[in-house]
């Protein structure tokens, strides 16, 4: 039965003492192994063998080859789906049209798939058993098992981060202030530019991170257009794979350490662009 | 200002949105329908013998059940860290709460071979628990412990804001009608929670299912036994048997849409309870 908690006038809002320190112990214990030590076991197994050794795998020709190749494909992506993003995000949240919200679904559609089923429909299309097999055959163009499979298979992983990041903070800053410059005689772009975009700008910064750690990390999707061809069709983290599973630990997490050390500063980066986004939103509401 | 049944006056409408459908169905839409195409070359007969062979049924046994157990132990301590999070004071609780998101970070295969290094027989955990019969490296269990890593952010990020948002006056008011705290958390703040509970349940078993990355390392990817799903339609891949590997892909495909179609119905429901509190 309800009892009445004996004490003073004041409302009991808060549990036990005991009870927090047992919650927090519990917490922070699953987090420790769930998070912490996963990390922590990255950089320590990349310097077992030392700094010499370290830098060593991070020069060897084929992980170079890889660094590079990642890099090619992450400034490919970006730009390309922060483009759409701040495009459709535009069309979205400014206006109002029938469809809108299946087509926020639809953005939203490359999160949900598997990224092996991701690479999979790139080979159907352009596999040589695909659509368009034969034609690039004869033409003697490489999409899949080469760069160009790659950089499509990322697009469409990386696809929704930015659209939906801005699309929720353009429509809760509505459009009082991008009409207000309309009808002081400001033309489209200079409307976006000048008054915009300031608004956005940590939105478009915190999309951007998100899509770029994705881009450089995938692996799902890319291992499966890559044909995984050492020295020229490899990534970083399909490289990972190639040393882990040639038994070289030491590499392989050398050269993991370079992707953990990204997701890292993309966290940092992403705590700095909440709070931005979050000063913005209040410096608007008033 | 109100606006009337028109369009916004802002220019850019018509370049805008026909960009976006244009991009959105190179990128997406064509390649997507693809599958289908593919998948309709078979005939039904075909269709159903590659999608419920004994080792494809094997594998999502694997895969769903991993995925749901890995999601259910989330949604237990996702509650947890993110109640200590919103609710307690300690020191070094910005760096757990920005380290939740880790596991949306870190690059997959970066994790998969972490999380194998750790519970392998001479690893940090492992040479622990294999002596004591508890094998994770290359069983099923490791497939749960990595989709418990991939998805934990999920639980934590949906019901965070939703207790951030809680107003304590309607644990004040419980408390003055005298329910004790537990109580108050059983009968007052647990139903405000339930639906973002199990917005991210949803969320972290469909980002499970589909994972591969994580998974391959740490799993023993026997067929029957330990192989998950995404693995059997890249082996089949490899063997060419793309109408196989598309049927495959089609039911994945399938399952994910139900999941997204699920969770924005529980979205909806989250936000309807908000607005009510």
């Amino acid at each position: 039965m309800i009892k009445r908690k004996s004490g003073k006038g004041a409302s009991n809002i808060t549990e036990p003492a005991w009870v927090r320190c047992l919650l927090t112990t519990v917490a922070l214990g699953f987090v420790a192994l769930f998070l912490v030590l996963p990390l922590t076991a990255v950089f320590v197994q990349a310097f077992e063998k030392g700094w010499e050794a370290y830098l060593a795998a991070l020069n060897e020709p084929d992980t170079v080859s890889a660094i590079w190749l990642t890099l090619l494909t992450a400034t490919a992506c970006v730009p390309v789906n922060l483009f759409f993003g701040i495009v459709a995000a535009w069309a979205i949240a400014k206006f109002s049209f029938p469809g809108k919200s299946l087509l926020v679904t639809l953005i939203d559609i490359p999160f949900s798939v598997s990224p092996v089923v991701s690479g999979l429909i790139y080979v159907l299309i352009f596999g040589l058993q695909g659509w368009l097999g034969p034609w690039l055959q004869a033409h003697d163009v490489k999409i899949i098992f080469a760069v160009p499979g790659i950089v499509l298979a990322t697009v469409f992983v990386t696809f929704p981060f930015v659209a939906r990041e801005l699309i929720p903070l353009m429509e809760s800053q509505g459009c009082d202030e991008e009409e207000a410059a309309l009808t002081l005689g400001a033309s489209g772009l200079k409307i976006f530019f000048r008054v915009t975009f300031p608004n956005i700008k940590w939105g478009v910064l915190y999309g951007v991170i998100l899509c770029n750690a994705r881009a450089m990390g995938e692996f799902g999707a890319v291992s499966v257009v890559s044909g995984h061809i050492r020295g020229s069709t490899n990534t970083v983290p399909l490289q990972v794979e190639i040393l882990y599973n040639e038994y070289s630990y030491a590499a392989a997490f050398a050269v993991a350490s370079l992707l953990a050390l990204l997701a890292l500063v993309t966290l940092a980066l992403k705590a700095v662009a909440e709070l931005k986004i979050r000063q913005t939103l209040t410096d608007t509401e008033r | 200002m109100t606006f009337s049944q028109k369009r916004s006056v802002l220019p850019g409408f018509g370049p805008t949105l026909g960009y976006a459908i244009f991009y959105l169905s190179v990128i997406v839409l064509i390649p997507l329908s693809a599958l289908f195409f593919k998948t309709a070359t078979l005939t039904w007969s075909e269709f159903l013998a590659a999608v419920s062979a004994p080792r494809v049924l094997a594998s999502y046994r694997v895969t769903f059940g991993a995925a749901f157990f890995a999601a259910a132990v989330n949604g237990v301590f996702g509650v947890l860290v993110a109640w200590v999070l919103v609710r307690y004071r300690f020191p070094g609780r910005k760096l757990i709460d920005a380290l939740v998101d880790l596991p949306f970070a870190l690059p997959t295969a970066v994790a998969g071979i972490t999380l194998a290094s750790i519970y392998s027989p001479n690893g940090w955990l492992g040479r622990y628990l294999e002596p004591r019969g508890i094998a994770v490296a290359f069983t099923p269990l490791g497939i749960v412990v990595a989709m418990i890593f991939i998805g934990l952010p999920f639980v934590v990020r949906t019901v965070q804001p939703v207790l951030e948002d809680l107003d304590q006056e309607i644990e004040e008011a419980a408390s003055c009608l005298g329910a004790d705290r537990w109580q108050t958390f059983r009968r007052v703040i647990f139903p405000i929670m339930l639906p973002a509970i199990l917005t991210g349940f949803a969320l972290a078993f469909a980002r499970a299912i589909g994972e591969y990355g994580s998974i391959i390392f740490i799993a023993g990817n026997m067929p029957m036994v330990s192989e998950i799903t995404p693995l059997l339609i890249i082996t089949k891949l490899e063997q060419y048997d793309y109408g196989g590997a598309t049927a495959i892909a089609t039911v994945m495909l399938a399952v994910s849409f139900l999941l997204l179609l699920s969770i924005n119905l529980l979205q909806k429901w989250s936000r309807g309870k908000a607005n009510d509190n």
